[in-house]
């Protein structure tokens, strides 16, 4: 069926699963840093509008957890359904990496979360604010363990390899592989700054109903603060990812490059927009700038990278597919640029919020930051095929032995209730991002009927209209 | 019998097979509420039967988590040859596992909806519970794998074994739902429960009578292991127990005596585990892999025992507290979070 067989599948209902549940860990590292400085603030300054603010976004960020739990309960079982050859032969590497990743939630959702969703009116202040630091710390080292077994996968060190298996080596040295500080930095960086766009989007949304709303004002202003310097430094954070790509991920370098050959003595073009046609080894319709890509990954006028035709065709990526989601990535990272430039000049000729079309914008914009870490994430996992462990075993090789028809079923079931409960959950969270940010305290935990293992129960809205 | 082997990969086995083992428990009356709702009269009841669940269902459910991610890093081979080889049931269980999560969370939520959210509720539970039982089934019956993969087909599942353990895991789930009800609510929903638990006892009773006949007979190791001597005198114990309890279950059912029948019907899954375990000792994937062959290396399971060792304690007493702090009765007056 349209040239597809089990294994596409199975690599298809993978990326669906991933991509939905990425947006809610996202969601949950930014949020639960943004909440930590409000309530900071609120402490340093007394300013009642942060502590107001706090009591918005708690609750679209027990949302938001909730959903991840839901999800990431597929992705616990994942590995081994649609891969269970690399679970086997990998299993000693990566599933110890994934179990600490559960065990860290696990022992975040028992302890921390509960204070900070419903122990407001229970604990003092610093006690509360410690437990709001507490789940911001353990979101990242939640997010640590899964990109260590990403990056591992992506740039394999300390291990050794006895019959096909991949047996530890030196721990110290599988934890702190060659990608993982850039992935680490670059995706938290992303959670970050998603969060930051989405709470502009809502500041604007609020601004534009309500012109004088001091919640909507400061969350403006917070996020064009975090706009102007997260976004620039991300773009670094990038840049140096991309050289450590290179290094050690040529192959996928040259596929978001779209570079295909090298001309004796000639710097690597920039391929503004193009289309890699992967049968005639060419980009079709390209626009290029000539040794701009030289400048930026060699640091010289006429340094040449590896190109794609390089390495032989079966191990290349998909070029299209990395070429684009690349650019997309890219593209609306240059736009939440120009958005903070825009912003921050605005706000200092002190019209920050009284641009309507600003405002519009922004709220327009509110996802972006969730699109381009997708795209982002498209392009590091389709970068690495067709390779499961870069360079060791192919992805052809790691499947299950699953049938076409079982793919098909599941695959359809998975897109079905997922669709389903996105439309609930999204539903849901708009129906609290509409409301005044301003609102009652939520109570529970133990004691109460409320508790931090059911996130959801921090929100008391209707579900009706 | 087995002590020259390693003790590591033992130890992991009894660390999930804790995890599994509270899983069922706890997950399993959850589920058996969600099972016995269509029985409810009422919106109101409905609201008690869910209430008495409600505070730490979620918690019960991440035991199913680290179960999972745990054979994953200690047992490679379990996690790659049953998953893979059960992947309908599985992928059903998990679908079914959504509709009811988001259930809890909606139904107190929403008027307008709420009847379909109970649909969700109890479709979810009983499908969840069925694809558990068959998954439970499968591999019971057995596994073909070779060379740490699973060498089946598709429907290799699909027996009338496994559709008999589905089946039966619904009524057993439903008699600990029932179990859980009779402690936490009074009145109409108690008497509920209480008239649900002698068929649903004498059921599950019968059940593991069948499967009890039905794995020895399919499978002469495991008969040779019950029934040779001296293993029949002190195994026998078991199947005894059993029946013991069960008896005791049924008086107490005639004399409402609530206090125990719930522990007693946990005890008599744990009997039933036990004597999985007594059956298929040291196969974690019938009838050919044994807990050693599908053991991670020793760098492995040791560096994860660190994590185990901190954070398992520390879910006890919080899981511990939760409970002690939710004890009583509901009541529709201390339904607050609705």
């Amino acid at each position: 069926m349209f040239g597809l067989d089990a294994v596409d599948l199975a690599r298809f209902q993978f990326a669906f699963t991933v991509s939905y549940h990425i947006v809610f860990p996202a969601l949950s590292i930014g949020l639960a840093s943004f909440l930590m400085a409000l309530e900071a603030l609120w402490l340093k300054t007394g300013n009642e509008v942060y502590h107001g603010l706090y009591r918005f976004w708690i609750r679209i960020f027990a949302v938001g957890f909730g959903l991840g739990v839901v999800s990431g309960v597929v992705m616990a079982y994942e590995f081994g359904t649609n891969w269970s050859v690399f679970a086997q032969r990998g299993g000693d590497i990566t599933g110890v990496l994934l179990t600490y990743e559960v065990l860290t939630a696990f022992f975040l959702e028992a302890g921390f979360l509960g204070v900070m969703l419903f122990g407001e009116n229970r604990v003092n202040r610093t006690t509360h604010f410690l437990a709001t630091c507490m789940v911001a710390i353990g979101t990242l080292i939640s997010a640590t363990w899964i990109l260590i077994s990403n990056s591992w996968m992506q740039t394999p060190a300390g291990y050794h390899l006895v019959d096909g298996h991949f047996l530890p080596a030196d721990w110290f040295s599988i934890i702190f592989n060659p990608s993982f500080p850039y992935r680490f930095v670059h995706m938290v960086l992303a959670a970050f700054i998603s969060v930051s766009f989405l709470v502009a989007g809502v500041g604007g949304y609020h601004l534009l109903r309500n012109g004088k709303d001091p919640a909507a004002r400061k969350m403006i202003s917070m996020a064009m603060w975090m706009a102007i310097i997260a976004v620039p430094i991300q773009i670094v954070a990038g840049d140096m990812h991309g050289l450590n790509t290179l290094r050690h991920q040529p192959a996928k370098l040259a596929a978001m490059e779209g570079h295909w050959e090298n001309q004796p003595g000639e710097g690597v073009p920039l391929a503004l927009v193009g289309w890699p046609d992967m049968k005639q080894e060419r980009n079709r319709f390209s626009i290029e700038i000539p040794h701009v890509a030289s400048l930026y990954l060699t640091h010289t006028w006429g340094g040449q990278i590896q190109s794609l035709k390089d390495f032989p065709a079966d191990e290349r990526p998909d070029v299209p597919l990395v070429f684009w989601t690349f650019r997309i990535m890219v593209g609306i990272g240059m736009l939440m640029l120009l958005t903070g430039v825009v912003g921050n000049y605005l706000r200092w000729r002190g019209k920050l919020f009284t641009t309507p079309l600003f405002l519009r914008w922004v709220t327009i914009f509110s996802p972006a930051g969730f699109i381009a870490l997708i795209a982002g994430w498209v392009t590091t996992e389709a970068g690495r095929q067709p390779w499961v462990v870069y360079g060791l075993m192919r992805t052809a090789d790691a499947h299950s032995p699953l049938s076409f028809g079982e793919m098909v079923a599941s695959l359809t079931g998975f897109i079905v209730v997922y669709a389903i409960i996105f439309a609930i959950g999204i539903y849901y969270i708009l129906k609290l991002i509409r409301k005044e940010p301003q609102g009652e305290l939520p109570s529970g935990g133990p004691g109460q009927n409320n508790t931090p293992k059911r996130p959801f129960s921090a929100t008391l809205e209707s579900f009706d209209d | 019998m087995f002590t020259d082997m390693p003790i590591l990969p033992v130890i992991w086995f009894a660390v999930i097979g804790f995890a599994v083992a509270m899983y069922i428990i706890l997950d399993g009356f959850s589920l058996g509420i969600g099972i016995l709702f269509p029985f409810s009269k009422s919106d109101s009841q409905r609201d008690l039967m869910m209430g008495s669940v409600m505070p730490v269902w979620d918690g019960n459910q991440t035991w199913m988590i680290l179960a999972g991610a745990g054979l994953y890093g200690a047992f490679p081979v379990v996690y790659a040859t049953i998953l893979p080889a059960l992947y309908l049931p599985l992928v059903l269980m998990l679908l079914a596992l959504i509709f009811r999560g988001i259930a809890f969370e909606f139904r107190g939520k929403s008027r307008k909806y709420r009847h379909m959210f109970d649909l969700a509720f109890a479709g979810g539970s009983v499908v969840a519970t069925f694809a558990q039982g068959v998954v439970l089934g499968g591999i019971v019956h057995g596994l073909h794998v070779s060379d740490y993969q699973f060498a089946g087909s598709t429907f290799d599942w699909l027996t009338p074994f496994s559709l008999f353990t589905g089946i039966a895991l619904v009524f057993g789930y439903a008699s600990l739902g029932a179990g859980w009800l009779v402690v936490k609510t009074e009145g109409e929903t108690q008497n509920l429960a209480y008239k649900a638990l002698r068929p649903l006892t004498l059921l599950l009773l019968l059940a593991m009578a069948i499967i009890s006949a039905w794995t020895p007979l399919s499978n002469s190791a495991i008969a040779e292991r019950w029934f040779s001597t001296p293993n029949v005198y002190y195994l026998s114990i078991v199947p005894v127990l059993v029946v013991l309890l069960a008896v005791n279950i049924f008086f107490d059912v005639t004399a409402r005596r609530e206090k125990l029948i719930f522990t007693k019907l946990v005890m008599l899954f744990m009997l039933g585990l036990i004597g999985l375990v007594i059956s298929f000792f040291p196969y974690v994937v019938p009838p050919s892999v044994t807990l050693w062959d599908a053991a991670s290396g020793p760098s492995s399971q040791s560096f994860l025992i660190v994590g185990y060792a901190v954070i398992l304690p520390i879910v006890l007493i919080y899981t511990a507290y939760s409970y002690y702090v939710f004890r009583g009765k509901v009541k529709p007056g201390n339904l607050h979070h609705y």
